[in-house]
């Protein structure tokens, strides 16, 4: 982890400060270090409708993640679990992991939920959508900075 | 499979200092070595083997039994069974399924064992070509892949192959639709563990056509693979498309020793 975070930090002190996104209908933001430390929308999400979006199956998280979710009998294992995240991460890093993980990791292989471009073949019901709105992002954003506890 | 899944998290600080053009080369080959592949019938549920290994409970065995009315089965303007050229399936027709697609001289490209089938019946019998995943298809192709069960897959050593080996190889590990993920990613780097509820398997093609359970129907290779595309909300292609053929031909490849299990069982 220690290493990985270095690494990260020499690709994205590179990148500090620039406007990310200018993509279509998509709001832009500004990436400082591995965070975007403002809000999408200007507000603060609403934490109860971000575990909604968590556990819906459409929003796919719990396919690879498990987290504090006793009701849901299917979880995945292919990442880490959501449980204590917000311990481990500020809100502003919990956004940019939602927006775009890929700048953060060019090899993850969590989707990047406030992307549009550079994506291939991509079906037609989603194309040029994101997977999230910007308001859903800070709902999810709002909820996981309340999973303290590890 | 620790050491694949573990591979990109090593490899993230080199692509940082080497440029990502070298990884991207490296991540494509990160193959599962010969000796840790396994059929996806190792993963099943000790009922659905059961299913599988007993052709009495195997409803994919219908299909065969289908194919064989068929096989015998006078049609077309030229009045003509396949059995009247072909004979007795269960000796002609041995080791066919394990060694497809294969490169057809006269089209000039690979066809797969469908596509094989739909040519006899075009120019031999002179009859209709049968549509992708109708009963007539998928019981002709379950009844010739059950000749070669047990058999070892063996992709041709034809060069001619080699570009659609490589173009299917390519496809399996580029990253497609609005999850953005490569088949790779999952069946190469996640085998074994759970995407939510379903065991992620490592994506042979021995076992088709197949009797999939979530279908209540047996289904081709293609419709499997369309399964997989749409979910990665990627834009799947026509049946028949060219780009299916070759990542058969990876498939195949990539599963070249695996026993054909036709018609298999799977959730
Ligand atoms: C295709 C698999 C996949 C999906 C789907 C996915 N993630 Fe992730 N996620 C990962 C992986 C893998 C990591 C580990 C870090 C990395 O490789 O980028 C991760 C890391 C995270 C982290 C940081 C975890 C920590 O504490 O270190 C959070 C938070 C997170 N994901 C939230 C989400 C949410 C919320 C969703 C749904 C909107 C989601 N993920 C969907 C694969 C996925
Ligand atoms: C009039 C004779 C004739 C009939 C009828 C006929 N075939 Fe064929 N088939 C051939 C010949 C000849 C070949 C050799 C390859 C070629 O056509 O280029 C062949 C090749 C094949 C092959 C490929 C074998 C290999 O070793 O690669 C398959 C599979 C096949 N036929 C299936 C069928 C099926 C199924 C039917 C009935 C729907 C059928 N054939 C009807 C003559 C026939
Ligand atoms: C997000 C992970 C994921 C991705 C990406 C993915 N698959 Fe799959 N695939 C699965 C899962 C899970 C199954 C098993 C489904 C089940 O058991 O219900 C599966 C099943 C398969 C099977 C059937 C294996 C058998 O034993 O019958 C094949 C073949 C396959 N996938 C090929 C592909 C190809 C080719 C691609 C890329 C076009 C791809 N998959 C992309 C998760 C994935």
């Amino acid at each position: 982890m220690n290493v990985r975070r270095c690494a990260l930090l020499v690709l994205l002190c590179a990148a500090t400060g620039t406007v990310a996104s200018g993509q279509g209908s998509l709001r832009p933001y500004v990436i400082v270090d591995d965070a975007i430390p403002a809000s999408l929308t200007g507000t603060r999400g609403d934490p109860g409708r971000g575990r909604a979006i968590v556990v819906a199956r459409q929003n796919t998280c719990l396919l690879c993640h498990s987290g504090p979710f006793p009701e849901e009998r299917f979880q995945g294992n292919l990442s880490p679990s959501l449980k204590g995240t917000g311990a481990r991460w500020n809100e502003g890093q919990l956004r940019l992991r939602l927006v775009d993980a890929s700048r953060l990791n060019a090899h993850t292989i969590m989707p990047s939920y406030y992307r549009v471009e550079g994506l291939n073949r991509v079906a037609p019901a989603w194309r040029g959508k994101p997977i999230l709105s910007a308001e859903q992002i800070e709902d999810v954003v709002a909820y996981l900075a309340t999973l303290r506890d590890e | 499979m620790i050491v694949n899944s573990k591979r990109t998290q090593w490899l993230a600080p080199v692509a940082v200092m080497l440029g990502f053009a070298a990884i991207e080369v490296i991540s494509a080959h990160a193959e599962i070595p010969l000796g840790e592949r396994r059929s996806g019938y190792a993963d099943l549920a000790p009922d659905t083997k059961a299913m599988q290994d007993d052709d009495t409970a195997n409803p994919g065995m219908l299909w065969v039994q289908d194919g064989e009315a068929l096989w015998n089965a006078k049609s077309g303007a030229a009045n003509r069974a396949c059995a009247d050229c072909h004979n007795d399936a269960r000796t002609t027709m041995t080791g066919v399924a394990a060694r497809y697609p294969a490169f057809n001289s006269k089209l000039g490209r690979p066809i797969d064992l469908e596509q094989r089938i739909n040519l006899c019946r075009v120019e031999r019998q002179q009859a209709s070509a049968f549509a992708y995943e109708s009963k007539e298809l998928l019981s002709l192709s379950a009844f010739i892949g059950k000749q070669s069960r047990g058999e070892p897959i063996a992709p041709p050593t034809d060069e001619r192959l080699r570009p659609f080996l490589e173009a299917g190889l390519e496809q399996f590990n580029r990253r497609q639709g609005q999850l953005n993920l490569s088949c790779g990613q999952c069946h190469d780097d996640n085998w074994g563990k759970r995407l939510a509820g379903s065991l992620i398997p490592q994506a042979h093609p021995n076992g088709y056509p197949l009797y999939r359970l979530e279908w209540q129907a047996v289904g081709s290779l293609q419709r499997r693979l369309r399964n997989c595309i749409v979910g990665m909300r990627a834009e799947p292609y026509d049946y028949g498309a060219p780009e299916y053929v070759s990542l058969e031909i990876y498939l195949m490849w990539r599963a070249r020793g695996l026993p054909i299990e036709t018609p298999a069982v799977r959730p």
